[in-house]
């Protein structure tokens, strides 16, 4: 079998070359679009932002708000819940930050108001800290939202906001 | 002859057709003919009321997706619409969700009885696999149905399961995404969960077309654990089986039905009948009871990424049974320390269930993390090491031997003898 003309690519083992790989693309770009119509269409995509007056919203209470399908905490921090951020030494926390590096005012906390562990939304004024405790898996955040107990990895996010006026936000 | 003869088409028109399509002999060699072993005992059944509620499932499935809208604003009031309006809706309805219960009972007794008696060991190790993977496939057909009615429970439950994936380092964000069309779970999820929900059932059908298939290519195991030899050892599985296993099927279904007509929401929950609500999670979630124990064990562990892949472990450990458990012997009848450990794990994975419906909170913590240990001790250690202390008793020379009496008494007609003595 082993003739010299084997051990010299041939034409065949060209096309053949070519034609799997040429097979592979197809394939390849075939099943590329019954993936991707699974990522979030263009309507959920059409940037959507939310804006939230907070001159309705009584020092201590936290508002829940919807953006993109996800519920947005905007808490008004009274100055003890501040004070109390403020006093944690970083290298106590589970996800180092600081509560300065969190809020864009002191007495505005807005974050994303879904656990870092699995997806629910935390009570708020619960737990230890009296933040927020998540009551699937029994995990505890602190005033600042950052993680304190439990089984999340990581603080409640923050999602992109600014300051419209001195009393309104725009999340988005 | 205790075998049935081979199927001989009659008529002129079934020659015709078994010549073109031997469909009826197939059939026939399928599931009248095949020699069993003569000593199947009752938890031997189990399969055949699988079989049962797999068509049961797909029957009522396909009636109820006549009725059923998959929209997030229309699913959980199309689900109440079924139930007030439809012609037996509420009959359907609740014999889809407690077949979905009762179709898990069956399948855990079936691998308790695999894991007693060894039923996966060689040589039924691919036809143990392939009811792995219908297991799991069960799992995720269940858990997309709970979804569809768009309650509470329903919604929360898939935010939690679909959220395990974004433990997966780097990309798992990306394949929540993916996976929810959105960025929480939405009207694209419900759709998507919809249409794979009516999928997986005869993906699971296809598999258990192969389960069957490499069970008559192996053949059953037995309570002894001692492989077919004679003809003697065996019976033909009509009319001896097809007669147990009808009459087990019988029994189940009243047990079914009970639950269909006198508590059809017990094993439900009632914060299921609250539309769903993105922004509030229910006080306590939940899942279906038959994910308790691994969602015990997914609470045990103070880490996201070791929590969930603790909780897939814990399934596909059953995967590799067949190479875990060393011990030659098959049978837990000659296996006196392994029958010991066998109920321990039956106790630690109720007691897991038990953890695993209560909150998270001080005993339940602790109890749940020794009894996850206990789990993987089971697979890991138990398994693999039991056979090197463990003295087996000796095992009978064949299955007539131990059913009919020792020396097998020669018989000018066991065909006779054996069906006095079927069990």
């Amino acid at each position: 079998m082993a003739d010299s003309a084997s051990l010299q690519p041939s034409r065949r083992d060209f096309l053949f070359i070519a034609t799997g790989a040429a097979g592979a693309v197809a394939v390849g770009a075939s099943i590329w679009p019954l993936i991707d119509q699974m990522n979030p269409d263009a309507s959920t995509l059409a940037a959507s932002t939310t804006e939230v007056d907070l001159s309705g919203i009584a020092e201590g209470q936290i508002v829940t708000v919807k953006w993109r399908g996800k519920p947005i905490f905007v808490r008004h921090r009274t100055a003890k819940e501040i004070a109390a951020a403020r006093a944690v030494p970083l290298n106590e926390l589970r996800d180092p930050a600081s509560d300065q590096s969190r809020v864009q005012k002191p007495e505005w906390l807005v974050v994303i108001g879904i656990c870092t562990h699995l997806g629910c939304v935390p009570l708020g004024h619960q737990g230890p800290y009296d933040g927020w405790f998540c009551p699937c898996h029994g995990s505890v955040y602190d005033t600042a939202a950052r993680i304190r107990q439990g089984p999340a990895p990581a603080n409640l996010a923050i999602p992109p906001y600014k300051f419209v006026s001195d009393t309104k936000i725009q999340i988005g | 002859m205790s075998g049935q003869p081979i199927y001989v088409p009659k008529s002129g028109l079934a020659k015709w057709f078994e010549t073109r399509l031997p469909l009826f002999g197939f059939l026939h060699h399928s599931f009248v003919a095949i020699p069993n072993p003569r000593n199947l005992n009752y938890w031997w059944t189990f399969g055949g009321i699988l079989a049962f509620m797999l068509g049961f499932q797909i029957a009522t499935g396909v009636v109820l997706a006549m009725h059923y809208t998959p929209d997030s604003k229309l699913a959980f009031l199309s689900v109440e619409h079924i139930m007030r309006d439809v012609n037996y809706g509420w009959l359907l309805r609740y014999a889809h969700a407690n077949g979905a219960s009762m179709f898990f009972a069956v399948v855990y007794i079936h691998m308790l009885r695999g894991l007693y008696y060894g039923s996966y060991k060689a040589p039924r190790e691919v036809l143990w696999i392939l009811g792995v993977i219908i297991y799991l496939l069960m799992m995720a057909t269940g858990f997309l149905g709970y979804t569809l009615p768009w309650g509470q429970m329903s919604f929360w439950g898939a935010t939690v399961i679909t959220s395990l994936f974004g433990a997966i380092p780097l990309v798992g964000s990306t394949i929540t995404t993916w996976l929810w069309g959105g960025y929480a779970v939405d009207n694209a999820t419900l759709n998507r969960f919809y249409a794979l929900h009516y999928l997986l059932p005869f993906m699971i059908l296809g598999v258990v077309f192969l389960h069957i298939w490499a069970l008559h290519v192996v053949g059953s195991n037995n309570p002894l654990g001692v492989e077919k030899k004679t003809e003697k050892d065996t019976l033909p599985f009509h009319p001896y089986f097809t007669a147990k296993d009808g009459f087990a099927l019988v029994v189940f279904l009243i047990v079914f039905a009970w639950f269909v007509f006198y508590i059809p929401s017990y094993l439900g929950d009632a914060d299921n009948y609250i539309q769903a609500n993105p922004l509030q999670t229910p006080a306590e979630i939940v899942p279906e009871w038959y994910y308790l124990p691994y969602y015990a064990i997914l609470r045990s562990i103070p880490s996201k990424i070791l929590g969930v892949t603790a909780l897939f472990s814990a399934i596909l450990l059953f995967a590799f049974l067949p190479w875990l458990d060393r011990s030659p012997v098959r049978s837990a009848s000659f296996r006196p320390l392994y029958r010991i450990f066998f109920w321990l794990f039956v106790a630690t994975v109720v007691g897991l269930g038990y953890i695993g419906a209560n909150r998270p909170e001080g005993a339940y913590v602790i109890a749940g993390r020794i009894l996850t240990i206990c789990y993987f001790s089971f697979f890991l250690i138990v398994l693999p090491l039991l056979p090197l202390i463990e003295k087996t008793k000796p095992l009978p020379a064949s299955i007539a031997d131990a059913v009919l009496g020792r020396p097998a008494r020669p018989s000018l007609n066991p065909g006779h003898s054996s069906a006095s003595e079927v069990r």
